[in-house]
């Protein structure tokens, strides 16, 4: 019986072994209907036996399982289990390095300070199997975002189901991303300097630089320059509120400096990224209509004298102030944003309601990156990006999926690891 | 009295010639020796601290003390200095100076390959031990800086090359400018000394850390022994300089309070009492520092207060280095209070001229001036030996005291005359006269009024006519005033200057009038002096705000102990056969688990209602690097001889954030740089307590050994150790145990035989005393590894990391080895491409016992969702995924019959939840280690609170500082690292 078991295991795993990532799924030829399930909309909202179909790639319909209407097409039970729209991780170099370690593989940070015309979107890998690994946790997008320098370059919004970049795009080259000097800084061993914090006496210049920057940018754009300068001319969607500008920063100081410069500079759509320390400043964000794409929760405190779960609360304390929120990992290595669901799933923990804990990562994060007329929320008329989970998903326990689909497309959920997994499984049953 | 002036003069003119000449040829003049005496009289004489005659007289000659006394019979040549009214004090002593002695130039580092061996022949394998130096024989006098030294009060100071971890010895000399160094040079081989420092002249690697310097001096140790034993052909003369200087005085610099316990330990292991230089902060952990018995030399450099004007800015200064700049000056009057003796040095000041008013604010924090005196004096002089030569005015000591104006101490006192072996050196002139006050001066038929003040010694002067003030010019040098102000006009000037009359209060000299012609003025005082319009800056004892344990934020007032306490009706996590218990009451009694069963009464015990909560055993990371203050010791492929025991930070806030995650015991892990790592440190997270204390009492042994990348050094810059490869790597475990098996054979045959701490410990684990937590990665080098110990006769205890253990778990199910994961950890490294989440699932299939541990200084508080993330991952039970961090790592510690599960008897380590603590939604609310409570939501509530209060309390101190002139620093932060397995292992690569 178990010689059997795992004849059929390996009869399933052993063609795809040696690929790097599972094929892609093919376009949605059939209405799929999801009946009974518990839909978490993203929103906020919550319908605890509902009814959820989608064609062509789109929800046709959200509502009651009560509702009386025809359900044609693949059904699904989702009796006890939960639906989720399919969640949102910003900012992240997934797709732009594979193993850390690995120079060869890095391809996350170019030389150079002010270069918003780098663009992640045509080094983004689509077969990694680093973003392979987000699909079994429910992250389905990503905003694929290049590291480093002061302006690190322009991200773009991709799908994690595609045969390359180009398939994978969502939004092609949505926002630049400056990341904001900071007032203190770590010493350098090297140079004999205590390893610790130390006013950054050059803070000043960087901020200046960077207005310079701005204001040249902001000229060239006005004017009619002879001369392509690919700096300059990046950053004119930025102007004119095409592009988002996402600043880096988490002190008050930054914050302030950062969201007075770049509204007088002339940016439109500014979006914070970070801010450790908003929650000190809430009411000068929400007067300037700033959302903050805050660090995820799994972190230590920066100060010692600080709350031991400031990290774990501190997007509870942004919402709670009237903010629109998001959550992001940035800073974190990108194998971890598949834990995206469980940063979130930190914060009811610390009181917040778990469907606005689960809006940091679907919903507030669509309408803050611009995806939300398709992405991050489950509406007629959306796209149907979702999954199925066998419990909780922001809970380790429950976070269990048996189906996910990116625009209708039922996406396979293994991976290079449960693979690896059946594999060896099958070793050992075999040998008893 | 202007007599007596000029002869002291004379004498001290040929002072220079009456030392110790006789039997140099004269060929400049005849010889002519001065034997006359010279007495102090009418002193307030501080024979020693404690004895102190009032009238007394100081009879020397030949620089060294004839008599002292009440009365003194004086020779009837004896030239006599009366002193009314001073005060005489012996001269003070540092001990820890590095004066006329050059520190050796700081090594150019090429910032690639690490030095591996030893750049010396015929001195010790180490460069950093350099017990053959001798400070004597780079001594060279600097009166410029023996002056500023005189000028602070000292007469005696103790040098030595302030380089190198045994720095070897000091030389003593008496800063006396006049004589020679046959003079000054009061023993050239005064002590020996010692630090955990590393020579900065030298590139040799080893010790990357503390723990190695530890190792290594006890390893230096061993080899004197060694040595001695005339078994060695060949000549180490470091080895021979070190048993050499065996009889000396041992000193050491532990540079801080935790240091100061390490190198007693040292000490204490090899029957040496070392003094040891303390760091400042000692008054924190006052217990343990008497604890050593070391007589401590105190460096007086406090910190300045933070500019904290800039709030964004004061955000960076946590309340530990606040409390620090606040407490500090309290170090010296604390640890008098307890008994401990200590001397200070100038050591770390910025310049010897901050040091009375350094010496002032550890008077006002009340330190009894006697203590502060014999810091100064007697105690140093002890420390040294030298108590009858030195540090006090008895008879036969060296003629080397302070002529002063009052008490040493005041700070309005003025230092005169700092005599050193009998040589007078002037600091402030004694004979010059106090000539402040109000005057009218009269110069040809006007009137002005003149009014001097300031300091008694460079007095300034104001003159007005009628109400207009002139501008004016005034000196007062070498009992000369010189004085010249402008006409009301301002167009014309007069100019005087006139010898001040040491009997009478007027002033008068020569002056010349503003049109040339020369005549002669008069002052005549109309009121003295008085110092009620100077800024009354009163010196109230200064507020000092209360020290904790750990003396850091969210420290606790007293160290936390063990109460009885009965929890109520939860839901208890036994992590045992008997599974997950409903409304089940847990009675802690004497910090041991008494009784699990339903209604039970506690008797007195404190009650605490867990209706709807869950209790479980206290996590257990069988992998962790907090608390500790080094990591690797990189300087060779194998370190078995550190120990992370050396290194434990009892003070490291990752211990509260742990605590905060539910963990109560955890395994500190010596890091991966080499094969063969260093010994660990088993510890409860008994936060406030001691190193020593948190360290588990019969500690079960173990050791970190490590495979991969990490140990051939793929990852950085080094290309020149071995092993570069797996293959390499296999080679240096055989080689070593081999080795150790040889080592053991001849110990055993009975033949002499080199203490060497490394084969010792890797005896211990072919003897299966000691066990191995190994960190693999790839199934290759698991299964060498298990090949390797098999072929040696022992097993491997545990894997740590073993991120591809699923793929040989049936082999290690064989030999018998446990795991201990990461939950979900990958692609940070090319060789965990193939680390799968379910690695810890399909181990435990195989039976093998595995735990999930963290690493990781953020993880280790979310331990409980890491083993929640079993479930997900590979479908292991609640219960089992419990364990995972429970029962399994105490398992894995050889600890499971002390901890790791609720049992009867067992030690009360355990954790209220709010919730089922597998979930990402618990929150852990009390974590209790035997028995007593060491994190408590509520009680960080109110911590946050008191911490919010106690840090604008000490702003508005800095604040206050800094308005009355007090001198300030920039804010910034001391921020620890969080350490992982590679920490450290690029501090000798050069990157």
């Amino acid at each position: 019986m178990k010689k059997t078991i795992q004849a059929i295991v390996l009869a399933i795993v052993t063609p795809w072994l040696g690929t790097a990532q599972q094929t892609p799924a093919i376009p949605q030829s059939e209405t799929v209907v999801i009946e009974g399930a518990t839909a978490h909309l993203g929103n906020g909202e919550v319908i605890e036996n509902s009814l959820i179909m989608f064609e062509d790639g789109k929800l046709t319909f959200v509502g009651p399982a009560t509702t009386k209407i025809a359900r044609n097409g693949t059904q699904i039970k989702g009796k006890g289990k939960h639906v989720y729209p399919g969640f949102i991780a910003p900012s992240t170099s997934l797709g732009l390095i594979e193993i850390n370690a690995v120079r060869a593989t890095d391809d996350q940070d170019e030389l150079g300070e002010m270069i918003p015309h780098v663009r992640s979107l045509i080094a983004y890998n689509a077969e990694s199997k680093v973003v392979e690994s987000m699909r079994p946790n429910g992250v389905l997008l990503g905003q694929i975002t290049p590291m480093g320098g002061r302006i690190s370059g322009t991200s773009s919004i991709v799908q994690f189901d595609a045969w390359n970049w180009e398939d994978a795009a969502v939004k092609v080259d949505d926002g630049i991303h400056l990341r904001w000097p900071s007032s203190f800084r770590r010493g350098n061993s090297w140079e004999g300097e205590e390893r610790g914090y130390q006013p950054n006496e050059k803070y000043q210049e960087e901020v200046t630089e960077v207005e310079v920057f701005l204001k040249n940018a902001k000229a060239y754009g006005d004017g009619a320059s002879e001369d392509m300068n690919p700096a300059f001319a990046a950053m004119q969607g930025s102007f004119d509120g095409s592009q988002k500008v996402y600043v880096y920063a988490d002190g008050e100081k930054e914050i302030i400096d950062a969201i007075t410069l770049t509204k007088k500079s002339g940016l439109k759509n500014v979006v914070l990224v970070g801010g450790y320390h908003a929650y000190k400043i809430t009411d000068f964000l929400k007067e300037n209509e700033v959302p903050v794409l805050v660090q995820f929760t799994h972190n230590l405190p920066v100060f010692q004298d600080e709350d031991y779960d400031l990290p774990y609360k501190l997007p509870k304390l942004l919402v709670d102030a009237g903010l629109l929120v998001g959550l992001q990992n940035g800073a974190a290595s990108n194998f971890q944003t598949r834990n995206l669901a469980f940063y979130a799933g930190q914060c009811v923990g610390q009181g917040m309601e778990k469907e606005k804990a689960l809006q940091l990562i679907t919903g507030n994060t669509a309408k803050i990156l611009g995806i939300d007329e398709n992405y991050g929320t489950l509406a007629e008329g959306k796209s149907a990006t979702l999954f199925i989970s066998e419990g909780d998903a922001l809970d380790m326990r429950g976070n269990q999926l048996t189906h996910a689909f990116i625009d209708g497309r039922e996406i396979s959920l293994d991976t290079h690891q449960t693979e690896l997994w059946k594999k060896y499984s099958g070793k050992y049953e075999g040998d008893q | 009295m202007r007599k007596i002036k000029l002869l002291a003069f004379a004498f001290l003119g040929c002072g220079a010639l009456s030392f110790a000449q006789q039997y140099f040829p004269k060929n400049d003049g005849v010889t002519a020796e001065n034997n006359n005496y010279t007495a102090l009289t009418n002193a307030k004489l501080y024979v020693t601290p404690s004895e102190i005659i009032n009238g007394g007289t100081l009879l020397f000659r030949k620089g060294k003390v004839v008599a002292v006394g009440k009365s003194v019979n004086l020779p009837k040549n004896t030239v006599v200095i009366d002193v009314s009214g001073k005060s005489v004090y012996p001269s003070f002593i540092d001990i820890y100076s590095g004066f006329g002695v050059e520190k050796p130039e700081k090594m150019k580092s090429d910032g690639r390959s690490a030095e591996f061996n030893a750049s010396r022949d015929g001195f010790y394998r180490n460069d950093h031990i350099m017990p053959e130096n001798e400070a004597v024989a780079k001594f060279e006098y600097n009166d410029t800086v023996a002056k500023t030294l005189r000028e602070a009060g000292f007469g005696v100071v103790n040098s030595h090359i302030q380089d190198g971890i045994a720095r070897g010895t000091g030389v003593l000399i008496a800063l006396n400018g006049a004589g020679n160094d046959g003079d000054r040079i009061i023993d050239d081989r005064s002590a020996q000394y010692f630090s955990f420092e590393k020579s900065i002249a030298k590139k040799q690697s080893y010790p990357t850390s503390l723990m190695g310097a530890m190792a290594l001096l006890r390893q230096m140790y061993y080899d004197a022994d060694w040595y001695a034993k005339g078994t060695i052909d060949t000549k180490d003369r470091s080895l021979e300089a070190l048993n050499k200087n065996k009889g000396l005085v041992q000193i050491f610099e532990g540079d801080v309070k935790g240091n100061v316990v390490r190198a007693d330990g040292i000490g204490d292991a090899f029957g040496i009492q070392y003094a040891i230089l303390g760091g400042g902060d000692e008054y924190e952990r006052v217990a343990d520092i008497k604890a050593t018995n070391a007589k401590l030399i105190l460096p007086l450099n406090f910190p300045e207060a933070y500019d904290v004007s800039d709030p964004y800015a004061s955000g960076y200064v946590n309340l530990k280095d606040m409390r620090h700049w606040n407490q500090a000056p309290a170090n010296p009057k604390i640890l008098a209070e307890n008994g401990v003796a200590f001397s200070f040095t100038l050591h770390d000041l910025k310049s010897p001229e901050d040091f009375k008013e350094k010496l002032m604010k550890v008077i006002s924090y009340g330190l009894p001036k006697t203590k502060a005196l014999e810091a100064l004096t007697t105690v140093p002089a002890q420390i040294l030996g030298k108590s009858t030569e030195i540090g006090s005015l008895q008879k036969g000591s060296y003629a080397n005291f302070l002529v002063t104006s009052g008490d040493v101490f005041d700070k309005e006192t003025v230092l005169y005359e700092n005599w050193v072996q009998g040589t007078k050196n002037v600091v402030n002139d004694l004979t010059l006269k106090d000539i402040r006050g109000d005057y009218n001066l009269s110069v040809s038929g006007q009137t002005f009024k003149l009014s001097i003040k300031g300091e008694a010694g460079s007095p300034k002067a104001e003159v007005k006519q009628d109400t207009v003030k002139l501008k004016s010019k005034f000196s007062y040098t070498d009992g000369w005033m010189t004085l010249s102000f402008a006409t009301k006009d301002g167009e014309k000037s007069y100019r005087m200057t006139g010898l001040i009359n040491q009997t009478s209060d007027e002033l008068s000299g020569k002056v010349v009038l503003p049109e040339g012609n020369e005549t002669v003025f008069k002052a005549v005082k109309t009121s003295p002096f008085s110092e009620t319009n100077k800024k009354e800056k009163e010196e109230d004892t200064p507020e000092m705000v209360a020290v904790t344990y750990p003396n850091v934020g969210y420290g606790y007032t007293s160290i936390p102990k063990p109460q009885n306490t009965l929890f109520k009706n939860a839901t208890v996590w036994t992590s045992e056969d008997a599974g997950i218990l409903e409304n089940t009451d847990v009675l802690v009694k004497d910090g041991k688990i008494a009784e699990i069963g339903k209604d039970l009464r506690g008797g007195k015990a404190q009650v605490i209602d867990a209706t709807g909560k869950h209790l479980t055993a206290g996590i257990i990371d069988e992998h962790s690097h907090i608390a500790a203050l080094a990591i690797n010791e990189a300087g060779q492929n194998s370190s078995a001889e550190v120990k992370m025991t050396d290194v434990v930070d009892p003070e490291d806030v990752g211990i509260y954030y742990a605590l905060a995650g539910g963990v109560t015991s955890l395994q500190l892990l010596h890091g991966s740089a080499n094969p063969i790592g260093g010994r660990s440190a088993i510890l409860k997270l008994k936060r406030g307590e001691s190193a020593e204390n948190m360290i588990y009492d019969n500690s079960p042994k173990f050791i970190k050994f490590a495979l991969g990348e990490n140990v051939k050094q793929s990852n950085w810059e080094s290309h020149t150790r071995f092993p570069q490869t797996r293959m390499g790597v296999e080679q240096v475990f055989t080689n070593y145990f081999q080795r150790a098996k040889e080592y053991e054979a001849k110990k055993k045959s009975g033949e002499p035989y080199r203490t060497d701490e490394e084969l010792e410990t890797l005896v211990e684990i072919l003897n299966g005393e000691r066990f191995i937590s190994c960190h693999s990665y790839v199934q290759s080098e698991i299964n060498m590894m298990m090949k390797v110990a098999e072929k040696f006769g022992f097993r491997i205890n545990t894997f740590t990391h073993i991120l591809e253990g699923y793929k040989v778990a049936d082999k290690m199910a064989k030999h018998g080895v446990g795991g201990g994961t990461f939950s979900d950890w990958w692609a940070y490294k090319y060789e965990v491409n193939d680390a799968i989440p379910y690695n810890a699932a399909i181990m435990h299939d195989q039976g093998i016992t595995v735990a999930i541990n963290s690493d990781n200084g953020e993880m280790i508080r979310r331990l409980n969702q890491e083993a929640g993330k079993t479930i997900k991952y590979g479908g292991m039970t609640e219960l089992e995924a419990w364990k995972m961090v429970t029962i399994n790592p105490a398992k894995l510690l050889h600890l499971d019959n002390r901890t790791g599960s609720i049992k009867e008897g067992k030690d009360a380590d355990l954790v209220l939840w709010s919730d089922h603590p597998l979930s990402v939604y618990a929150k852990a609310e009390k974590t209790v280690i035997d028995g007593a409570t060491y994190f408590d939501l509520e009680k960080d509530k109110q911590q946050r609170e008191a911490i919010k209060k106690e840090r604008n309390r000490l702003i508005h101190m800095m604040l206050k500082e800094k308005a009355e002139g007090g001198k300030t620093q920039k804010p910034k932060q001391d921020k620890k690292e969080v350490m992982h397995c590679e920490s450290g292992v690029e501090l000798f690569s050069g990157r």
